[in-house]
């Protein structure tokens, strides 16, 4: 059964394109991920499935039923956490949470401790009083106290040290484990790629590409930047080298294969300094478009 | 949907205090001004005697019914209250609806398992027991003000219960004006500054309607819809005005519970 199914969406601003002829399915039990730079049209894809805003024309369901129709029915089985945190500030944490889990029918308090537990929250203090990080974390166990049936999160790991970005992984891979959809919006490939099963790719309001993240790995552009003398001598035009770009002092080119052939033609080489990066999503963007 | 009724009502204690002491302790105190100056009644009739009668109504004050007896400062002094009354409700009506947007909390509240249908109507709700507490407190201000402060005269209560009678009109003329706009427009950065605004500058308009005895204008403000003076005299509701006023509160509701259950609500 798919969780999500999105049917032709598509939402105009006047004449400005939020995003058009959304068409994908996500199955449930899958962790999937979206992802595209800013402004790609990933927030207004999400807003729609929450009726924060109203398509244009086309349609989402949600467990079957249509997301828009049935929009108060659909919410609750869904968690989301958007990329912009902002709470009631005068608020206690507790508050807040009491207040979030009365629109639920089941009693949500175990959970709240449970979960504040782990993410480290201190549940007696005012939201105004809290840093971006600690909102953040107030906005995961908002998302996540009622054990929805479908996770959507927006950005969230922006404003989380490295530390709770993996704490919050890990809470993410066991709602999933228990049975838990989720829909992971990001821009930063490496989180997607940690966390997803699927992803899809959005580019200025349209889907461009859906993979799977092993076939993304697989895929997985390294970009060398190398600095010495006397580099423009061809030897890096071997197989699964792109965009070489030979000087005499640097050479940049983006890799996909087996990583030991440029070590082999590197340690020949006298260099000054090397960089080995993953490459921005643009540029990734760039070889699925060439 | 009691929940969010609840917590907008918690959202609005220190505002229902605030405004039921400052309209009913300001109504009181005007009114405890009425016996010194009734006692110089003959002198104060003689000095307002000198001036126009359109300033005169400009400031609110009738010929048939002078600021020297009970009736006729009890209608100046709640002419003055109907102006804060305007401004509270004008206040909730501006902010009911916008808040989430203006402090960007709609993706909490709306992203919850309840229509936006409930949403309107639990705040509504909340906002209209808030008006109704302040509404109380002027009807007790001026019961307790008139009986305290009336001295010799005698009060016919009946007209006066018509004037208060009218608070919850005027009130509700305010708060869905508000609603109605502030679902028309993108956002509304100072709540305040509208209210005041919508309050000051319909009395404005009223007190232009008096001064140039503008029939056309009176349609413009519910100042002149419910007239205390007016409803003191005569002892009844102006038809019309009354039913203009119902018409345009349940236009304006209809309107913004369309146009809020439409609205897109965007991020940043």
């Amino acid at each position: 059964m798919n969780a999500i199914e999105f049917n032709h969406l598509t939402k105009f601003y006047g004449k400005v394109k939020g995003c058009e002829d959304i068409n994908f399915n996500v199955k449930e039990g899958e962790i999937f991920g979206f992802i595209g730079p800013n402004g790609a049209g990933k927030s207004t894809t999400i807003r729609t499935m929450l009726s924060l805003i109203y398509p244009t024309s086309g349609s989402v369901n949600i467990f079957g039923q249509d997301a828009i129709k049935y929009g108060s029915v659909a919410r609750k089985d869904i968690g989301y956490l958007p990329s912009e945190i902002f709470y009631y500030d005068k608020m206690k944490v507790i508050d807040l949470l009491n207040y979030s889990a009365s629109f639920y029918d089941h009693d949500c308090s175990a959970r709240i401790k449970e979960l504040s537990e782990i993410m480290e929250l201190d549940l007696n203090r005012k939201i105004q009083d809290l840093s971006y990080g600690n909102k953040k974390k107030v906005g995961i166990v908002q998302g996540l106290l009622h054990s929805p049936k479908l996770l959507i999160l927006d950005e969230p790991t922006s404003g989380l040290d490295p530390l709770m970005q993996q704490k919050f992984f890990n809470l993410i891979a066991e709602e999933n484990k228990k049975g838990a959809t989720v829909l992971f919006s990001s821009h930063i490939l490496s989180e997607v790629q940690q966390l997803c099963h699927r992803v899809a790719i959005i580019k200025d309001g349209n889907i461009v590409s859906i993979q799977d993240v092993k076939a993304l790995k697989h895929d997985n552009y390294k970009k060398f930047t190398i600095r010495g003398v006397n580099l423009d001598h061809g030897k890096f035009e071997i197989e699964g080298v792109s965009e070489l770009k030979e000087r005499e002092d640097k050479v940049t080119f983006f890799f996909k294969g087996d990583v030991n052939q440029i070590v082999k033609i590197i340690a020949k080489l006298e260099l000054t300094d090397i960089i080995i990066e993953e490459p921005t999503l643009e540029e990734i963007f760039m070889h699925y478009y060439e | 949907m009691m929940n969010i009724y609840l917590f907008e009502l918690g959202m609005l204690k220190r505002s229902i205090l605030i405004w039921s002491l400052a309209v009913s302790l300001s109504l009181f105190l005007y009114m405890a001004f009425f016996p010194a100056m009734s006692a110089n009644a003959g002198a104060m009739d003689a000095l307002l005697a000198n001036y126009p009668e359109e300033f005169l109504a400009f400031l609110g004050m009738r010929p048939d019914l002078p600021m020297s007896s009970l009736l006729g400062y009890f209608a100046l002094t709640f002419g003055m209250m109907q102006i804060p009354l305007a401004i509270q409700a004008a206040n909730y009506g501006f902010h009911m609806l916008s808040v989430e947007e203006r402090e960007m909390t709609a993706d909490f509240l709306l992203s919850k398992p309840i229509s936006r249908k409930k949403i309107i109507i639990s705040k509504f709700l909340a906002s209209l027991t808030s008006l109704t507490i302040v509404n109380a407190a002027t009807w007790i201000a001026s019961i307790v003000a008139l009986l305290m402060f009336k001295g010799d005269s005698v009060i016919e209560f009946g007209n006066v219960i018509l004037v208060l009678s009218t608070i919850v009109l005027f009130q509700l003329f305010f708060v869905s004006v508000g609603m109605l706009i502030s679902v028309s427009i993108r956002k509304i950065a100072s709540v305040i500054s509208f209210s005041m605004v919508m309050g000051f500058g319909l009395y404005i308009v009223y007190g232009f309607k008096s001064l140039f005895s503008n029939k056309i204008l009176a349609y413009f403000t519910p100042y002149a819809y419910f007239e205390p003076a007016e409803i003191l005299i005569t002892g009844k509701l102006d038809l019309v005005f009354t039913l203009l006023a119902v018409i345009i509160i349940i236009g304006s509701l209809s309107f913004s519970y369309l146009l809020y259950n439409k609205r897109n609500i965007h991020s940043l």
